[in-house]
Formats: structure tokens, C-alpha cells, sequence
């Protein structure tokens, strides 16, 4: 199992850790709960060293890009982030990714950690066709997640102006002692943050003085844990539970970032027919009404009948109520229909509802 | 840490016994693996089960875990205060937190389980 260069951290500070593809990895330190809360209402910090990065570099490197990921590369300026796919010649969803442009001939590329080789050989067979060159940066790269509304005072208090005046989904850099990091306002929780990418030597500094200027804001390590229930709240999938090679980018309600009007690219043809003849099924949220939390894999019925099944549910600290992604009949994957989900022996009710299911106030 | 009168099963669940009742919940080494519990889904009274039986469901944040009976018998009483306040079995575990009441049908099933020294080093076996 592989370590990330946090891991003494992590156990000092008594996380429990956990096997995460591949990685060991800190799944809660106080509590799932009280880190969930911390981040919706001060700040928080994730070791998300796992995730992978891909560099592309070189004159061809634009149009390499833009033909592997459905969102549209064109629009991104030097220094700005984008959510995008990666998508086979069916539509279906190889990874999620975000694409940073560091230069009109040069593009970064952050993937899932559980998906680092699968990405890395995908993008490789079309490497050949195109003048450029990938790197798998994934081992020599460092990345933490600061999120939660003080956020901003936290890592402004450790670079200064530059993290003020960052828009959301742009990046820039910064240095600590003397090395350069890429500092971007992302995340993955569904509130106002940061992401910092370093050298693995540097983290475990960078980790300390981040948690040392946070905490009079009330900072807290975080794990895998409330990640996953943060992102749940704020209704982003997650590869491998809510999508995979076997669902569509448009049937992951990802349509938003599938521009098929930007050129070609690989899947294009497969979802602009999909868009032409209409959706059959949809990944849409619910809330339960009875008693029960849903779980990935838990059936889904309608008057009785079995018609889509669980990706993602949890109890969701913020909202105090238990919701979940599932894959739904297009004629029910709006708000308001009632639903049933199979737990255990059991049929609880539960109503299709608009997601995200929580969003941040703006400022 | 663990009560000596109590009995203990490989799975986690305690029991303490008196006359022929016996009531049952998840030691404080189980609440400690799970995380904050947030559900706890009860058996019916008048319920009857046989020892090792699938009889409750305690869902942490993270996960759903199921519950067994450490002995065969009915069930007499459940913790209804578990349905509002899931987190007493987090907070008193081997107190507060029990989760039901079962009327033995062998009592001679309860020298099968584990003693409070011997679930002790169970559990320091399974930390190692």
C-alpha cells in the first residue's frame, strides 16, 4: 500500500487509516461529523495527495486535450480550471478530471487516484497522433484541499494578496521557502477553498503552517470520510459509484460540461445521437421520507416496480437528513416523484428532489 | 473498560443477563471502529431469533453494519430512545446505548461467549 507524504501526520494526529486505491489513507480524525460541520462552517484540511497529475506539454497539446475531454479547452484562459471528462467512443465516462492551463502549449491534468493507470493507458493511445508529450507527475506531486468559509483567511495569512483576489476555478502560484506551488481556488466540498499542489518533500510543512494559521478560525484535519459526504451535500458524483465506462457523461447529469459543439472529440457522435433520440435513464437526487439510509447499490422502485438503483447515500451531517444519487427512468428523474428504496428487507419512501442538495450562500 | 458480568461475542455485541432476560448492545471497541452512528434500525418486539441471527442494523456516516444475536430467544424490549438520540451508542455504549432485550430460550448458549478477559485480547489481537 502506498503512502502519501502526509502519512506521519496522519498518524500523529490519531487519524484512523484506511486502504484507498492503493492508498493508506486517513478516513476521519475526530469524527466524520464534526469534520463535516467544520468545513461547512470554518475551515478544513484534506490530504488529497492520492489524486493523480498528468502533464501535456507541447505544440499539439491544446488540441490533444481538447479531443480526450468533452468540456470546451478553448474557453480556458492561461491560469484558469475547468471540469471536464474524459469520454470513450460511447459517451461513457473514462474519469473526471479538472484541466488547468498553465500555458497556451501546456495543460495539467488532475485525475482520481483510483483511476491513475487506467487514465495514463487510455490517454496514451493517442498520444502518437498528436505533437506532444504526456507525463504521469502522480508520484512526485503533493496535494492538499483547504475548504470551508474561512478558507480564504487561513492560506492569505500564508501568501497574501494573491489569495484574495483568486477567482473561482483559477490558479496561480506561490512560494513556500522557497519553492514554487500551484495554489488553485477548487474543491470537493461544495464551499469556498483551495488547492494547493506541491513537492512531496515540502508537504508536511506546508501542512503543519496551514494548520498553524488556521488555527484561530477553528481549522481541523479531514478526512476521506467527511469528503465524501461534503461532496454528496453538494451533489458532486463520484467516479466508480455514480458513474463509470458503463454510463453516459449526459445520463450523469453532466451535461453542463459536455459541449458538443466545440469540434470533435472522442464520444461525440455517441452522445450527440443520445442528446437527438433523448435520454432513457438519469442520475438525479432524492431525499428519503421514511426512516433508512440509502447506499450505493440499494434497489429503487416505483408503484412497485424495481426501475433504477443507489449510486451514492449517506446521512448528510449539514442538512440532518439522509439523501442519495440514483439512477432513474427519464420520466422520473425530476423533483417530486415518490420513490421507494429496497433497505435490507425493507421499502422506505423517499421523493426525487432538485440537487445540489446544499449550496454555499455567495458572499 | 469492559464490565465483568457482561459476555462478549467475536462480532462485537455484549450481553449482560439477568434471570432470564438478557440485554445486548456493541462494545465500546465497535463504536470506536464505526465512527459516528447516526441510525440504528431495531428489531420488532414478540420477534423471535436464533443465536448468531441477523437481528439489528447500526449505520454509521460511512457504513451499515449488521447486528447478531448472541443468544436464541424472544425479544421483550428495544431502546426506543435510539431512534431519536442513534449517538447514545457512541456516548454509552455499554450503557445508555443498549439496544434490546432478549428472553433467553438456553441459557446454556451464553458459555459459548467470550469473558471480558478474553474479548479484551480478542480485540488487542484484531488492533495489532
Amino acid at each position: 500500500m502506498k503512502k502519501t507524504p502526509l502519512y506521519d501526520e496522519h498518524i500523529k494526529l490519531g487519524a484512523k487509516m484506511v486502504e484507498f486505491a492503493g492508498f493508506n489513507m486517513p478516513v476521519q480524525y475526530k469524527g466524520v461529523i464534526e469534520e463535516h460541520l467544520t468545513v461547512r462552517t470554518k475551515v478544513g484540511i484534506f490530504d488529497v495527495s492520492h489524486m493523480g497529475e498528468f502533464r501535456v506539454k507541447g505544440k499539439e497539446a491544446f488540441d490533444y486535450v481538447q479531443y480526450l475531454t468533452c468540456n470546451d479547452v478553448a474557453k480556458l484562459s492561461i491560469k484558469q480550471v475547468q471540469y471536464s471528462a474524459f469520454t470513450t467512443e460511447k459517451g461513457t465516462v473514462v474519469d473526471d478530471l479538472l484541466v488547468y492551463k498553465v500555458n497556451d502549449d501546456e495543460y495539467l491534468l488532475v485525475v482520481n487516484a483510483a483511476n491513475i493507470d487506467k487514465d495514463f493507458a487510455h490517454l496514451s493511445r493517442f498520444t502518437d497522433k498528436f505533437d506532444m508529450t504526456l507525463t504521469n507527475e502522480s508520484d512526485q506531486t503533493a496535494q492538499m484541499a483547504i475548504q470551508g468559509p474561512k478558507a480564504e483567511d487561513t492560506m492569505f495569512k500564508l501568501f497574501g494578496d494573491v489569495v484574495r483576489e483568486m477567482k473561482y476555478y483559477w490558479f496561480d502560484y506561490v512560494e513556500f521557502e522557497g519553492e514554487k506551488c500551484l495554489l488553485s481556488r477548487t474543491g470537493y466540498t461544495g464551499e469556498d477553498g483551495f488547492e494547493i499542489y506541491c513537492k512531496p518533500e515540502i508537504a508536511a510543512k506546508i501542512w503543519q503552517k496551514i494548520l498553524e494559521a488556521g488555527k484561530e478560525y477553528g481549522i481541523e484535519p479531514c478526512g476521506l470520510g467527511a469528503r465524501d459526504t461534503l461532496r454528496l451535500e453538494a451533489r458532486m458524483n463520484l467516479y466508480g459509484n455514480d458513474m463509470d465506462e458503463t454510463t453516459t457523461v449526459l445520463e450523469a447529469g453532466l451535461g453542463w460540461i459536455c459541449k458538443l459543439d466545440k469540434g470533435d472529440f472522442l464520444g461525440r457522435e455517441a452522445l450527440l445521437k443520445q442528446k437527438e433520440e433523448g435520454l432513457k435513464k438519469k442520475l438525479y437526487g432524492f431525499e428519503m421520507v421514511e426512516k433508512g439510509i440509502p447506499r450505493h447499490g440499494y434497489p429503487v422502485f416505483h408503484n412497485g416496480e424495481e426501475v433504477g438503483v443507489v449510486t451514492s447515500g449517506s446521512y448528510a451531517p449539514y442538512l440532518k437528513k439522509n439523501i442519495g444519487l440514483a439512477y432513474l427512468p427519464i420520466e422520473l428523474a425530476k423533483a417530486g416523484n415518490e420513490i421507494e428504496i429496497g433497505i435490507r428487507k425493507k421499502r422506505a419512501k423517499a421523493v426525487t428532489v432538485k440537487t445540489p442538495f446544499y449550496k454555499r450562500e455567495k458572499k | 473498560m469492559y464490565p465483568k458480568e457482561f459476555r462478549y461475542t467475536k462480532d462485537h455485541e455484549w450481553i449482560k443477563v439477568e434471570g432470564n432476560i438478557g440485554t445486548v448492545g456493541i462494545t465500546d471497541y465497535a463504536q470506536k471502529q464505526l465512527g459516528d452512528i447516526v441510525y440504528v434500525e431495531l428489531p420488532e418486539v414478540d420477534d423471535e431469533f436464533s443465536k448468531g441471527d441477523e437481528v439489528a442494523t447500526v449505520e454509521s456516516v460511512k457504513a451499515a453494519s449488521p447486528i447478531f444475536i448472541p443468544v436464541s430467544g424472544k425479544i421483550v424490549e428495544v431502546n426506543e430512545e435510539l431512534e431519536d438520540s442513534p449517538e447514545l451508542l457512541n456516548q454509552d455504549p455499554h450503557g445508555k446505548g443498549w439496544i434490546f432485550k432478549v428472553e433467553l430460550s438456553d441459557e446454556g448458549e451464553l458459555d459459548e461467549l467470550l469473558t471480558a478477559e478474553s474479548y479484551e485480547e480478542l480485540i488487542k489481537a484484531e488492533g495489532e
